[in-house]
């Protein structure tokens, strides 16, 4: 539907001769940009749907009390649904921690939260196809399960700042919603997505569709190919000062796969721009001691980098 | 009529708090419009995602920006 949609205006409407190099791209970039924002819409609305089900509240209630890795598990897992945003993590951290969620499923949570989501998934699904969403989804639950359940067994509750503890948390109601207010919901929420995104994945495929067949290929492979082995710490210490979302990942992500950095290479890069970054532990030094900070900079650098080998080993 | 704007970094308290004061502007009502920043502030309404609206210490939204008509509807 969509090919013939591409076909139709770059052949019929443009009058752009088909085999040629101009046509080709074009045509490339049409059904492009439709196909993904036709699944990016369907699923961040059937995402937005199931997450008015979960909100912080009731994750919070669903996850407190839990016991270690299997609530790591779920806490990552939740962390795929519940919508995050940085700011959001102070007041998301000590709601956790007030309601008994044990310290390492609260840091499952808030690592795999802005790492793992729909709209990156979406994305890295649309352009580089099912298999390495499936791989980045797999991978960023992974770091985000054992970092997490290694800083519930290091036991560092005394490194979070006193006061978080003396806080008492008011109660609030979960409203109630009916099937109409999560479908406006659902919808609002997919216009919203749409319009803050729709520029990224404009750029991205536009970088596919042109600079493919100009700029030399395999240009990073010397430097970054899977034979360097210094490539993948550099990725994640080149991301740490960066931060961006997931979905402004995927452009840059694109052009790097492009030009020949391996897999496991790009996905921590990716992973230490979203889910390990400087603004992000700055934040977070409301709630938690430096050295605990570190403890969880230096355990996610260590998984991250872990993951990266795995892939550019196994793939 | 006391309102607070509960959030400290986002892009969408700013907007919250400026769609809000529009809505005040238009609705005509007497109101003091209150930034609160503060984690322990912010935590003491239960409030987990922000920016969230609180009018005369009752939470009436959060995690987003309501429209400006919503805002109005809760003045009343």
């Amino acid at each position: 539907m969509f090919q013939i949609f591409a076909d139709w205006v770059t052949y019929q409407i443009l009058q752009i001769e088909a085999g040629s190099r101009l046509g080709a791209a074009l045509n490339f970039f049409i059904y492009d940009t439709l196909k993904i924002f036709f699944m990016l819409a369907l699923i961040v609305f059937g995402v937005a749907i199931i997450r008015t089900y979960f909100p912080p509240e009731r994750t919070k209630q669903l996850l407190s009390h839990k016991r270690e890795f299997f609530g790591n598990i779920s806490a990552a897992l939740l962390g795929i649904v519940t919508p995050f945003c940085s700011c959001s993590a102070v007041p998301l951290f000590i709601g956790f921690l007030e309601s008994g969620v044990p310290l390492g499923v609260t840091f499952s949570f808030l690592i795999s939260s802005p790492m793992v989501n729909e709209i990156a998934l979406v994305l890295l699904w649309g352009m580089f196809g099912w298999k390495i969403a499936a791989i980045y989804m797999v991978s960023g639950l992974t770091v985000a399960i054992i970092a997490g359940t290694v800083i519930g067994k290091l036991k560092l509750e005394h490194l979070v700042e006193e006061y978080v503890y003396q806080i008492k948390v008011g109660q609030t109601e979960i409203a109630h919603m009916s099937t109409k207010e999560r479908i406006e919901y659902a919808v609002e929420y997919t216009q919203e997505i749409l319009k803050k995104v729709w520029a990224y994945i404009v750029v991205a495929i536009g970088i596919g569709a042109f600079i493919h067949g100009y700029a030399p290929e395999n240009f990073l492979v010397n430097y970054a190919g899977k034979d360097n082995l210094l490539a993948v710490p550099l990725a994640v210490a080149i991301g740490i000062p960066l931060y961006s979302s997931a979905a402004g990942m995927i452009p840059i992500v694109y052009a790097l796969m492009e030009k020949g950095m391996s897999i496991g290479t790009v996905l921590a890069f990716m992973m230490s721009v979203t889910a390990l970054s400087l603004p992000e532990m700055i934040i977070l030094r409301n709630v938690l001691k430096p050295k605990m900070i570190a403890i969880f900079a230096g355990i996610m650098a260590v998984a991250i980098t872990f993951t990266g080998y795995l892939f550019n080993a196994i793939m | 009529m006391k309102i607070e704007i509960l959030g400290s970094c986002c892009q969408k308290c700013t907007t919250l708090l400026e769609v809000t004061q529009e809505a005040v502007a238009e609705a005509g009502v007497d109101a003091d419009i209150v930034k609160v920043q503060d984690f322990k502030e912010i935590m003491k309404y239960g409030v987990m995602t922000t920016p969230a609206l609180v009018i005369d210490g009752v939470v009436k939204v959060v995690g987003k920006v309501p429209s400006k008509e919503q805002i109005k509807s809760m003045l009343k």
